[in-house]
Formats: C-alpha cells, sequence, structure tokens
C-alpha cells in the first residue's frame, strides 16, 4: 500500500476518477436527451425523421467507441478545428463528452423503443380516441409509462457508460486507467495492489449501482 | 404494442399533407446539415482526391487494411470461443449447490462485469509482465481482456437462461435417474443456449467491437493499421477512419442480420426467455442488468 501513501500518487488517482465521474456526468445527461429525442424520431409519422433515427442508431450502435472517440480528436479537433476549450484536458474532455454522448444515445434510444412496445396498445388507442395528437400521446400517455420499463435497461447503460469513459483516456486525457498504467509503469513491486485499488473503486461504485437499479425497476415496475 | 403505428391514427387527407410538409422541412433541414459538414470538411482540404486515391490502389488493402481485418477478426474468434467456454464453466459455477464454489465463482462474475476493459488489458499488458518476469503479447493482452469481460457477461446470460427453462425439465431429468451433472449438461443447457441465442450473439458484436482496444496496447488491428498506420502514410485520417468505420458497421451488420435469421429458423422452441423490458419481469432476475440486454461496451 506504499504507493498510495504517497500525497502525489494518491491525488492522481483520486483525480482520475474525478474525470470519470465528470464524463459520465455529462455524457449521461446528454445521451439520455439525445435518445429520448431519437426514440421519439424512430415511433414518429414523418419517414425522414424514422429514417434519420434508424440510419444513426445503425451506425453508432455498429462501430467502436474507440473508433468514435478516436474520430472526436483527430476527425474533429485535429483536421476540422473544432476547438471546445483554451486548456488542453477540457478540450479533450469535452470531445470525450461529444464521442460518449452520440455512442450511448443509440442504446439509449433502442432501450427507450423497446420500453415503448411494453405499454399496452390500449393505452395509446384511447388517447387517440380522446383526439390526442401523436405528440401529446407521447408525452402525456405513453413515455410516462415506458419511463417505469426501461429504468433497468438504462441503469446497464449507465453502468456501461461509465466504464466506457475509460476509453477517453486514448486520446489522452489522464483518467483512472491511464494513471493505473504510469502507476504500474513506475512501481514493478507494487503490480496486484495497484490493480485491486482502481478495479475495486470501480466495482465499489458500479457493483451496488447495479443493485440500487434493480431495487428502483422492481419497485416502479408497472403492476398489470 | 407491437408496432408503433398505434401511435398515431391512419392518416386522413389533412395529416398526409401535414407529414409531407413535415417530410419537406425536415428533409431539407437535414440536407443542410450534410451541406454544412460537406462545407466544413471542404475548408479543411478534406475532398481533395489524393486523400481518397489511397482506396483504389490495391497495395494499401493488402498492406493495410486487410492484415488489419484479419487480426481483429483472429483476436474476436479467438475471444470468442474462450469466453463461451468461460461463460458456461462460470455459470454452472454459479448454479452449484455447494457453496465453496457458487460464492467465489459469483464474486468472480460480478467482478469483471464491473471493472472496465480498459483497465483490464492494461493491467495484462503493463502490470502481468512484472509478476510472471516475462512479456505478455498485446494479442493475448486484447483476448485475455475480452475473455474476461464478455465471458462473465455471457455467464449472467447462460444463468439467465438456465433458471427460465421450465422447472418440469430438469425434474424429469431426475426422475428418470440423472445426475445434477447430466442435467445441467444435457437438459438445461442446451434448451437455455437456444433461448438466449440473440443474447449471446449480441454479446459477439460487443466482443468484436472491443477488439479495437487492441490499438491502445499496439495490437495490429483493424484500428490501428487501417486508421493509424495508413494515415501515418498517407496523411488522410478522416477518410480512412470513414472507410475503417464502413468495414466495421458491414460486418456487426451481417453478425446481427445473422443472429436474426438463426433466431428465426430456430423459431419452435419450448420456450422463450421473457423481455427484460416486458411488464412481468422475472422476479428472480439478477439486479443490474441482468445480462440479458447486451452492454454497450465500447
Amino acid at each position: 500500500m506504499h504507493v498510495f501513501t504517497d500525497p502525489d500518487n494518491f491525488d492522481a488517482y483520486v483525480s482520475g476518477f474525478l474525470w470519470i465521474l465528470k464524463l459520465t456526468g455529462a455524457s449521461a445527461v446528454c445521451a439520455l436527451v439525445i435518445g429520448v429525442l431519437l426514440a421519439a424520431m424512430r415511433v414518429s409519422p414523418v419517414p425522414v425523421l424514422r429514417g434519420f433515427g434508424a440510419a444513426w442508431v445503425n451506425v453508432f450502435r455498429n462501430t467502436p467507441l474507440t473508433l468514435v472517440i478516436f474520430f472526436c480528436y483527430f476527425g474533429l479537433f485535429a483536421t476540422l478545428g473544432l476547438s471546445l476549450s483554451q486548456d488542453l484536458d477540457l478540450n479533450i474532455y469535452w470531445l470525450g463528452v461529444i464521442g460518449l454522448s452520440v455512442y450511448t444515445a443509440a442504446f439509449v434510444c433502442e432501450a427507450v423503443r423497446s420500453g415503448i412496445n411494453t405499454v399496452p396498445t390500449g393505452q395509446a388507442e384511447a388517447a387517440r380516441a380522446i383526439g390526442l395528437s401523436f405528440a401529446q400521446t407521447l408525452r402525456i400517455v405513453v413515455l410516462p409509462q415506458a419511463a417505469r420499463s426501461v429504468i433497468a435497461p438504462l441503469g446497464s447503460i449507465l453502468i456501461a457508460l461509465c466504464k466506457n469513459a475509460t476509453i477517453v483516456g486514448t486520446i489522452g486525457l489522464l483518467e483512472s486507467s491511464n494513471i493505473m498504467k504510469d502507476l504500474i509503469n513506475s512501481n514493478g513491486d507494487a503490480v496486484i495492489p495497484i490493480f485491486l485499488v482502481f478495479a475495486g473503486t470501480f466495482a465499489a461504485l458500479l457493483i451496488p449501482t447495479g443493485y440500487f437499479f434493480g431495487w428502483l425497476a422492481n419497485r416502479l415496475a408497472v403492476k398489470r | 404494442m407491437s408496432t408503433s403505428s398505434v401511435l398515431y391514427d391512419h392518416p386522413g387527407p389533412r395529416a398526409k399533407v401535414r407529414n409531407a410538409v413535415l417530410s419537406v422541412i425536415f428533409g431539407v433541414a437535414l440536407l443542410g446539415l450534410l451541406y454544412w459538414i460537406y462545407t466544413r470538411f471542404d475548408e479543411a482540404n478534406q475532398w481533395e482526391s489524393w486523400l481518397w486515391e489511397p482506396f483504389t490502389r490495391s497495395t494499401t488493402w493488402t498492406q493495410f487494411i486487410l492484415p488489419g481485418l484479419w487480426a481483429t477478426l483472429k483476436a474476436a474468434g479467438v475471444g470468442m470461443v474462450l469466453s463461451l467456454a468461460f461463460g458456461i464453466i462460470f455459470a454452472f459455477g454459479r448454479l452449484s449447490d455447494r457453496l465453496w464454489i457458487s460464492v467465489p465463482a459469483g464474486a468472480v462474475v460480478e467482478f469483471f462485469r464491473a471493472v472496465p476493459l480498459l483497465l483490464m488489458i492494461f493491467f495484462i499488458f503493463y502490470g502481468v509482465p512484472f509478476l510472471i518476469q516475462g512479456p505478455v503479447t498485446a494479442f493475448w493482452a486484447v483476448v485475455i481482456g475480452l475473455t474476461l469481460y464478455n465471458g462473465s457477461v455471457l455467464a449472467e446470460a447462460f444463468r439467465a437462461g438456465i433458471r427460465a427453462v421450465p422447472g418440469g425439465q430438469s425434474e424429469a431429468a431426475y426422475a428418470v435417474g440423472m445426475r445434477k451433472n447430466q442435467v445441467m449438461r444435457l437438459i438445461l443447457l442446451p434448451q437455455a443456449a437456444r433461448a438466449m441465442l440473440p443474447i449471446i450473439v449480441s454479446q459477439l458484436v460487443v466482443l468484436l467491437k472491443d477488439t479495437a482496444l487492441g490499438y491502445i496496447v499496439a495490437y495490429p488491428e483493424l484500428l490501428q493499421r487501417g486508421v493509424n498506420d495508413l494515415a501515418a502514410n498517407y496523411g488522410n485520417i478522416i477518410p480512412a477512419a470513414m472507410v475503417i468505420a464502413v468495414i466495421y458497421i458491414v460486418i456487426n451488420s451481417l453478425l446481427t442480420w445473422f443472429a436474426g435469421w438463426l433466431d428465426r429458423r430456430t423459431g419452435i422452441r419450448s420456450f422463450r426467455m421473457p423481455r427484460q423490458t416486458g411488464p412481468v419481469a422475472p422476479a428472480n432476475a439478477a439486479p443490474g442488468g441482468d445480462g440479458t440486454v447486451a452492454e454497450p461496451q465500447g
């Protein structure tokens, strides 16, 4: 444990996980918003929007996240000159948030869409019968019911997002996996403790999150 | 709701006009967006022919893309076989009656599901050489990392599948005198594997995509060879990334289509897995995703 009693190493460890949490937080919000919009597009009566939603999902679900993040840095930033912050780290951070959001949104869209399918047909039929428009049917009747059944899949997506945030390390952000690599390289005698601390932190963050979402999903499940 | 069309009425004359107008508006907006992207690329001179010309040469394909594709498929193939084996062994372990088997097996599965793949690969590639006093090749770092993570997810999938086999199946098997080992191996696993086939294949797609992480430890797979090395030679990183993305999308779409085909072909089966998002979620489902939805790992 001598590695983590060194204040420099300990600070690096903390800052690595702070980056992971910040990436997860910002991307989760963006991905949820984009994903719900995409799901609404995919069930809408306008063919152009349906096509757009389907294309987005097929492209991003089938492309490795590493390639998406890679493109955000080398394509958007290095070649097209999209700079989001003067600060080097913050710039990479926001590029990472873009990549994680557009990628995760495809999975959120599919989860929400399958959630919409669990709402009984009668609900939408009744909504239409009293004269609600498509937008009203979706917003007032269907999505609130669908939301309760997508909690479990959204929980697994959030957990995967938190783990995927490490991939932003590949474009140079000093997040936890890069910090671990550096600590291992400079402390070859304490490889196992270092790995167990980093992996254990992820496990301590994510396993309870999984149980929490399982509990929440059961609690909020629509009893039919 | 089996089809989303119940969300709106069959369009009458006014709705048809409105939908057409909306189609035009959004279509124009979409074209505008595409045009804007086109001009941004144009300003950065990304449509210059010399950037795209390398892809018409056969040496580009034989030197960079095809070897990369082969390395990707090799790592994915070995990883798939190993993680299926890992998944079956640990699913059996977790369902064992003996606590000294089921508890450690459960801990291993939960642990590896919670650890990011990149962290595993870094540990195997940079850390394990210190422990075994010898190098670990990038290939095995990637394959072992993929096996531990995807194997754990598959173990949960198999376990959920085995628990969903109707109880009468194992009761009948015990009644004809089979041992627990035989019941698992001959009765429950084949039925579970069949029911979980779509989930297993979609996890294998995830595994194939994850091989792209090999790029980080310089394993010469598709992203490394096709984007990084290719662009280092021709200076065309955006065209290269686009071409490689298309290759990934085609391969993964084929796998997904194959899964759908397999699912339809094996349509007659004794039971179906309840959909995870269904209103009658199984009460005994393990919390936290329970592996019935492929996790969107990179």
